[in-house]
Order: C-alpha cells, then sequence, then structure tokens
C-alpha cells in the first residue's frame, strides 16, 4: 500500500520518462501513442469534475470532445482554403494558431455545457444519464448532415497547426504542448477540489441538504461543475483534432463517451490522476491486445466487467491506502 | 406536397414508432420493476436480427425465423440477467451503465467474430411483398403495415399482461415498491428473470422485424437503444402507456419532420441550402423534442413524480 | 427590541387529500428556547420543512427578524440566518469531521466561489470551524472520516455546522434523537446555554429534555395547533396531557 501522492508522482515519471525514452531510442510511434493517452487524459479529467466529484453520470461528453474537434477543423479549414468564415462583423477567414483555436474552443465548449447543462440538470439519475447521451448523439446526427465540413467523411486538415516558437509537426513537440497543457489542467484541479467550491461540489454529490442548509445553490454548483467540465473535454477534442488532423462525427460517438467513462472507472473514479491513469492503461492495453487479436473489445468488456462487478475503486483503490483527507 | 405523399409519411412514421415501442416497452419496464438501466438491450435487438438472418437462410421460413429471434434473445437475456445483472440491482447507476457497457463490447465483438464483419440480409418474404391499396388510393408496402398492425397486437398484448394477469400484478406491484412485494413472498428472481427475458424478447423481435427493412449489421442496436431512450424519457420511465406514446410522437417526429423542415426553409432559402439546413435540423428534431418535454415536464409524460 | 426572530403565520400545507399542516402560527424570541411537540405524524416535519424552506407553504408566511422569507429558497434562507440541524444526518459522510465544519464557516461566510485557494488553508475560517467543533466536544475527531463517527456524534456535528452559521435562530429536528442518556444531559445543559446566543425552535420527543430547556412549547395533533403556552403552563393543560402525555 503507497499514498496516493506516490502513485501520482511515480504516473507524472512515467508521462515524462517515456516519451524522452522514445525520442532517444527514434520510435516516434510510441510518442504519438503517449500523446494520444494525454489527449484523453485531459478528456476524461474534464468528466471527472463532473461525474467523479458532482456525482453526475454524463454520458454524453463527447458533444465536447466533438465540438473541440470541429471548432478547431472548422477554424483551421477556412484558413488552409482562404474561404471566409464570417464577414460581419469582422472579416474573419479562419486561424490555424493554436493557442487562439484553444480560447474559442474552450469558450464555445462552455457555451454548449451552458445550455446542456441547464436543460439536463433539471432532472437526475437514470434520466440525466439519457439525455446527455441523447444530446451527444443530436450533435452526432447534426454534424454527419452537414455536408458543408464533410458530414459523415468527416474533414482533413493537411499541416498541424502552428504554435509559437515550436514545430508542431515534430512528435516530441506536439507531446510536450499536450503533455503541458495536461499538468496545467491537473495543476488547476488540484487547487479546485481543495477549494470551497470543490468541497461544496464533493459535499452536495453526498448530500443535498447538508449544502443548501449551508448556503450553496445546488444548481449553481452543478451547472457550473458541469460548464468547466465541458470546457476542459472540449480542449482536449481540439487536441485530438489536431493529433490526427482529422475530424469526423465519430468525435461524437456514444462509444467514446463511454470509453471516458471506462479511462475514470479504470483508474479510480473521483480521484485527481483517476482518469490519467486509467488513459494510459486503456491505450496500452488498446495498442498491445489491439496489436494481437481484432477483438480487442471483447477483453476491454471482461476487463471492465470485473473491475465493475469485483474492484471498486480501480486502481487508486487497489494500490493505495486511505488518507486522511485534511491535509 | 400532395396528401398521399403526406399520408405515406405518416405510415412511416408509425411504423417506424411501433418497432420503437417493442423497443421502449421491454426498457421502461426493466428500469420500472428492477431499478436497473439497461445498455445492452441493443444487443439483443441485434442478437434478434442476427439469428433471425441466419435461420431464414437456412431453413427459408420467416415465421421460424422470428420464433427463434424472439427465443434466442429470450434465452440470452434470461442468462445474462441470471448470471451478471442479477448482482446488479443493488449497485449505483454507474456500476449499472459500466456493466452493461461492457456487455455491449462483449455482444458486439462476439457477433462479429461469430458472424464476420459484412452485414448480414434478411429478406422479406415473399407472401409479405408488394403493396396494398388502401382508402384514399394510396399504395403502401404490405409488409410495413403488416409490422404496425403486428405491433399495435403486440402491444395489447402486452397491455392485457400487465393489467389482467398476475404476473402483470406482480410487475405492478414491484414497479411501486420493491421491498414489499418480496416481503409478500413473491419470487422476485423468478419476476426479475421473467421482466428481464420479456423484455429481451420483443427487442430480438423487434430486430428481427426491422432487419428486412434494414440492414443486419454489428452495432445496428445502438442507435436504437438511443432512440428507445429518448422515447422513455418523454413518456416517464416505468409507464409503458408512456412507451407508445413517446414511440409513436418520437417516430412521426423523425419522418414527418425530415420532409416538412425543408421545405420549410425552402420557403425563405434557395433549394441547395434549404435541404442541407432542414436536413440537418430534421435529424436533431427528435431531441428538440426530448428538450421541450423536459422543460415542461421533468419525469416525462406519465413518469412518477421523484 | 421586542420584535419575534422568527415568526410563522398560519402556514398550511396540503399533500392531495392528506392535510399535513393546518394554520399553524408560532414565534420565538431573543433567549428563547420555543418547543413543538406532538405524536408522530402530527406534522412537525412538514411545519420544520415550511420554515427552512425545504417546503413551499400553500398559504401562510414566514417572518425572519422582520424580513419575509415565505418564498425564498432553502439556501438563502440559510444565508440569512436559519440555522437547520435534521432529524436524519445530512452530512458529507465520505469527508472528514473539519471538512463538514468549515463547509458550514464557508457558507456563512459568503467566501463562497472560491475555485483556487485550498480551503483547509484559510487560517480564518479553519478557526472558525474548530472552535465550533470545540464547543461540541468533537473536535479530538476533526480528521476523522465522519463516518467512522457514533449517531450521537454525527448528531453533535449537525449542531457544530449549525454553530459556524453564526444563524439568527437555531431550527432543531429531534437533536437528542438516538443520545444515550449521558449524552442527552450533556446536549441539553449545551442548549441551555446556546440559547443566550441565538433562540432555538426545538422539535423533540424527550419530555424530560423538553420540559428541561423550553421557555414555551407548542403542541401539534393532526397538522393543528392544540395548545401554545408558557411550558409550565402546557404540562398541566388536560387536553394536551390526553392527547400526548398521556401515553407516557
Amino acid at each position: 500500500m503507497i499514498k496516493e501522492r506516490q502513485l501520482n508522482t511515480f504516473v507524472l515519471g512515467l508521462l515524462i520518462l517515456i516519451p524522452i525514452w522514445a525520442y532517444l531510442n527514434d520510435e516516434p510511434f510510441i510518442i504519438t501513442l503517449m500523446t494520444r493517452a494525454v489527449i484523453f487524459a485531459i478528456a476524461a479529467v474534464g468528466l471527472n469534475l463532473a461525474l467523479g466529484i458532482g456525482g453526475f453520470i454524463s454520458f454524453g461528453h463527447a458533444a465536447f470532445f466533438g465540438l473541440g474537434g470541429y471548432v478547431m477543423g472548422i477554424l483551421a479549414w477556412h484558413s488552409q482554403s482562404y474561404v471566409t468564415l464570417i464577414e460581419w462583423p469582422i472579416i474573419f477567414e479562419g486561424t490555424k494558431s493554436m493557442p487562439l483555436i484553444w480560447i474559442i474552443t474552450i469558450l464555445l465548449s462552455a457555451l454548449l455545457a451552458a445550455i446542456i447543462g441547464m436543460i439536463s440538470l433539471k432532472t437526475t439519475g437514470v434520466y440525466f444519464i439519457m439525455i446527455t447521451l441523447a444530446f451527444a448523439q443530436m450533435m452526432y446526427y447534426f454534424s454527419t448532415s452537414w455536408s458543408a465540413y464533410g458530414g459523415e467523411d468527416g474533414l482533413s486538415i493537411y499541416m498541424r497547426n502552428s504554435f509559437p516558437g515550436l514545430n508542431t509537426l515534430d512528435p516530441i513537440q506536439f507531446f510536450i504542448i499536450c503533455c503541458t497543457i495536461l499538468f496545467i489542467v491537473l495543476f488547476f484541479m488540484g487547487r479546485l477540489i481543495k477549494s470551497p467550491f470543490g468541497l461544496a461540489l464533493n459535499a452536495s454529490r453526498q448530500s443535498r441538504q447538508r449544502v443548501e442548509a449551508v448556503g450553496f445553490d445546488f444548481h449553481k454548483l452543478q451547472l457550473t461543475a458541469f460548464i468547466l467540465s465541458g470546457a476542459i473535454t472540449g480542449l482536449a477534442g481540439a487536441l485530438f483534432a489536431d493529433l490526427n488532423r482529422f475530424v469526423s462525427p465519430s468525435m461524437f460517438s456514444w462509444q467514446l463517451s463511454g470509453e471516458f467513462i471506462v479511462f475514470i472507472i479504470i483508474g479510480g473514479v473521483g480521484r485527481l490522476f483517476g482518469p490519467v491513469i486509467g488513459a494510459l492503461i486503456f491505450v496500452w492495453l488498446e495498442h498491445s491486445i489491439g496489436g494481437i487479436s481484432d477483438y480487442w473489445h471483447i477483453f476491454l468488456g471482461l476487463i471492465l466487467l470485473a473491475i465493475v462487478l469485483f474492484g471498486k475503486g480501480g486502481i487508486i483503490g487497489l494500490v493505495c491506502r486511505e488518507d486522511t483527507q485534511n491535509e | 406536397m400532395s396528401l398521399v405523399l403526406i399520408a405515406e409519411q405518416i405510415l412511416n412514421g408509425l411504423q417506424f414508432g411501433i418497432m420503437l415501442f417493442l423497443m421502449s416497452a421491454g426498457l421502461t419496464l426493466i428500469f420500472g420493476v428492477m431499478g436497473l438501466i439497461n445498455l445492452a438491450h441493443g444487443s439483443l435487438y441485434m442478437i434478434g436480427a442476427f439469428i433471425a438472418a441466419a435461420v431464414a437462410s437456412a431453413t427459408g421460413s420467416f415465421i421460424l425465423a422470428l420464433v427463434a429471434a424472439l427465443s434466442a434473445a429470450a434465452l440470452a437475456g434470461a442468462i445474462v440477467e441470471m448470471t451478471i445483472i442479477r448482482k446488479l440491482y443493488n449497485r449505483d447507476h454507474l456500476d449499472q451503465v459500466l456493466a452493461t457497457f461492457a456487455l455491449i463490447l462483449i455482444f458486439s465483438e462476439g457477433t462479429r467474430w461469430v458472424f464476420g464483419s459484412f452485414p448480414l440480409y434478411l429478406d422479406v418474404p415473399a407472401y409479405l411483398q408488394g403493396a396494398v391499396t388502401l382508402p384514399g388510393g394510396i399504395q403502401y408496402p404490405l409488409y410495413r403495415i403488416t409490422l404496425i398492425v403486428f405491433g399495435l397486437i403486440i402491444g395489447a398484448g402486452l397491455g392485457l399482461l400487465i393489467t389482467k394477469t398476475r404476473i402483470g400484478v406482480q410487475i405492478r406491484a414491484g414497479e411501486n415498491d420493491r421491498e414489499m412485494v418480496s416481503a409478500l413472498g413473491v419470487n422476485i428472481s423468478k419476476l426479475y428473470t421473467f421482466v428481464f427475458a420479456l423484455g429481451a424478447a420483443l427487442a430480438g423481435l423487434a430486430g428481427a422485424l426491422v432487419g428486412t427493412i434494414q440492414s443486419v449489421e454489428v452495432g445496428m442496436g445502438e442507435p436504437v437503444l438511443i432512440l428507445a431512450f429518448v422515447v422513455i424519457v418523454i413518456g416517464g420511465i416505468g409507464s409503458v402507456k408512456g412507451a407508445l406514446i413517446g414511440s409513436i410522437l418520437v417516430g412521426l417526429t423523425d419522418t414527418l419532420g425530415g420532409i416538412f423542415l425543408p421545405k420549410l426553409f425552402g420557403l425563405f432559402m434557395d433549394l441547395a441550402t434549404a435541404t442541407n439546413v432542414g436536413s440537418s435540423i430534421a435529424s436533431m428534431s427528435i431531441y428538440i423534442l426530448m428538450s421541450i418535454v423536459l422543460v415542461w415536464r421533468p419525469t416525462g409524460l406519465f413518469g412518477q413524480k421523484i | 427590541m421586542n420584535e419575534p426572530i422568527l415568526e410563522a403565520k398560519k402556514l398550511c400545507k396540503t399533500f392531495g387529500s392528506l392535510v399535513a399542516v393546518q394554520d399553524v402560527s408560532l414565534d420565538i424570541n431573543k433567549n428563547e428556547i420555543h418547543a413543538i411537540i406532538g405524536p408522530n405524524g402530527a406534522g412537525k416535519s412538514t411545519l420544520i420543512a415550511q420554515i427552512c424552506g425545504s417546503l413551499i407553504s400553500d398559504e401562510g408566511s414566514v417572518f425572519l427578524a422582520s424580513k419575509n422569507i415565505t418564498n425564498l429558497s432553502t439556501e438563502k434562507r440559510a444565508s440569512l440566518g436559519i440555522g437547520r440541524t435534521f432529524q436524519i444526518s445530512a452530512l458529507a459522510k465520505e469527508d472528514s469531521v473539519l471538512q463538514n465544519a468549515i463547509l458550514g464557516a464557508v457558507g456563512a461566510s459568503g467566501k463562497r466561489w472560491g475555485f483556487f485557494k485550498p480551503i483547509l488553508k484559510d487560517t480564518v475560517l479553519r478557526d472558525q470551524a474548530e472552535h465550533c467543533l470545540e464547543m461540541v466536544g468533537l473536535k479530538d475527531l476533526m480528521n476523522q472520516k465522519t463516518a467512522t463517527l457514533s449517531h450521537g456524534q454525527l448528531r453533535l456535528l449537525e449542531v457544530a455546522i449549525a454553530l459556524t452559521l453564526k444563524p439568527k435562530v437555531f431550527i432543531m429536528d429531534e437533536p437528542m434523537a438516538g443520545l444515550g442518556s449521558d449524552g442527552t444531559k450533556q446536549l441539553t445543559k449545551f442548549l441551555d446555554k446556546l440559547r443566550e446566543q441565538a433562540p432555538i425552535l426545538l422539535v423533540e420527543h424527550d419530555m424530560d429534555a423538553v420540559f428541561a430547556l423550553a421557555n414555551r412549547i407548542t403542541v401539534l395533533d393532526y397538522g393543528r395547533v392544540i395548545a401554545s403556552d408558557k411550558a409550565s403552563s402546557i404540562k398541566k393543560n388536560p387536553i394536551v396531557q390526553k392527547a400526548y402525555l398521556g401515553e407516557g
């Protein structure tokens, strides 16, 4: 049994050392794999705020992931094709600058989360799960029928977007960008969990009456958490589309929403590094078992079933001893 | 835009809705009686379709294929219930979602392993091919009319089962108060297995029936499952009546929306843009309907107040 | 000032065909403990819910320090000065005792929307929380997970959280329930002193505690007030004795 902090440090070490090893041994594919894991981790960290801490099970976070992807795709496509995106009030021809894309993504994802949240959070339990799932489906079908941006076939972005001072096509440099974002997100999430808001959100999951009795507006807590959560997952989507230089309706798929939840459960629900551990393990399994068998999803299903039926708390629950809360 | 065309589309919407009802009825019963959210329902739909296709091509008999589909799905449902689902009744929703999601993965890949990646084909039997002439001079495929009628008969049967039989009483009581029912000496395990298998059979039947109109392939169940969720949200969890009304609403909205929205936009946009925008909005119309219902009634039209 | 701190006027609440609360009025003044007693099903919990905001009244009004709070939400009423403890513990069981207590201090401070500063490092709020825990004797347990506390300790934690709110009025729903005789004696002594900080509206079944503490007692039966008077008079009231006290 080790302390959670030690496990977290170990994971951070893996995130840094594996890509360095791959870089020194000229294995760019491993770097790309790690980038994929890191981006999935960001998406799942976003979801964990709503699901793990807030306690509401969103089965539709792919809505934000896909939105991020399409925001990036649309902005970059207009820029690469020299087609004007907006003519009024200012002329805007899209952009291929990552920082600008990220800012727009975060804002639009937050907006979408506000809309979906305001409707969905009026409900609880099973209704909430189904409704979030339904909204993601809505985005999926909308994107397949919107032929201006590729419809079902999706949109290809020939060149990776640019970041000042870096060669973003170089796998290790793009990895460093994504990993830095993950570290920043983890830092903020760590502070958030210990902040008044985090304490209240976590308590609201356990007892609505308790937080209301001390003056917190339950709905505002939930909606705020949902918006933050959607914004983070949306950012991950923009990065994912950039990694693959491709965006398609599959980024809205319900399978992806489910996979985000799977990352969290493998690592440990509500735990800061849970999503990171889960994403790493998932990508590793996908690569190793998927390399052997075409039907690796059966193994994933069996592993998942085993975890749910027998191994509550995920990896962190298995490996770490319970900390006193007041650190 | 002729009346004949509109009537045809209404019938299409009805047919779509009735088939959706078979899925939703099972789903809403399972949730109402056992409190279980079951994502694997779509897999049972898929199993029904695959078994029907396999049996139909082996024996040439559509009736046999339907019976096989129903039985196979019911059997699969019963086995899954007794081995895995049973362990989930006392767990929280997250566990149920994840475990049944795992089942989807296992079933989908398992089916792909057994049957391969290419879609199978299930043909409309010869005696149901062709069109009938309905009042008003409307020509409509015989098969689809049969689906509507058949679906309504099953719906009626389900209604009778729930209102007039002993098991129906147990189901309705179980929906209201699980602990009480078990305290009254009803064999809860058998009841739950029955309800689950019943839901599975309905799903498998729906899969087989729709498999003739659409292709039979892995992953065919999940889009229908999600629509069934929308239906239940609209109709109210636990209410079979809600499932029927919700299904018909969803079926009609989807079909008619797809026809009329592009035309509506065509009033003030050019044809190409109108078709584009119209069909995009039409694809979202069901979810917009769901949102409107939810804002008005957060537990659905006939749901119990939580 | 002779204004009552809390005033409920002619509250009514009906559920379908069940009349839970009918025409109930009461008030509470400074330094006072006002007890509400009555058999099970008399409407006490409904009344409390109406005063605290978890139920919207069909008719009637509630005033806190002369401010009309009848249509305000639970959390709004809490921030205006209602300090409630629950009959069935409403606590974050996975969190530590201190975390539960500090939540109250945060709620009262108006610093609710902080996103960055670790709350346990806020010395002002932490001291407040620890102080309130100390007052109920739970300070030694402050790092323990709340779920490990005994039933009696959970009731005390509820009281401690209410203390952190520095409310204008305490509304306590059966705080003695499940406490042994020692615990009851201690809590009774504690509440006796607490009334000086803020008046207490006390729902209780433990008659010894009620008569030891209450200045006034309101008796409910079938949703109506059947008597409301000084504690000493209630003890002698024949209607009350027949309806409630006579059963022991």
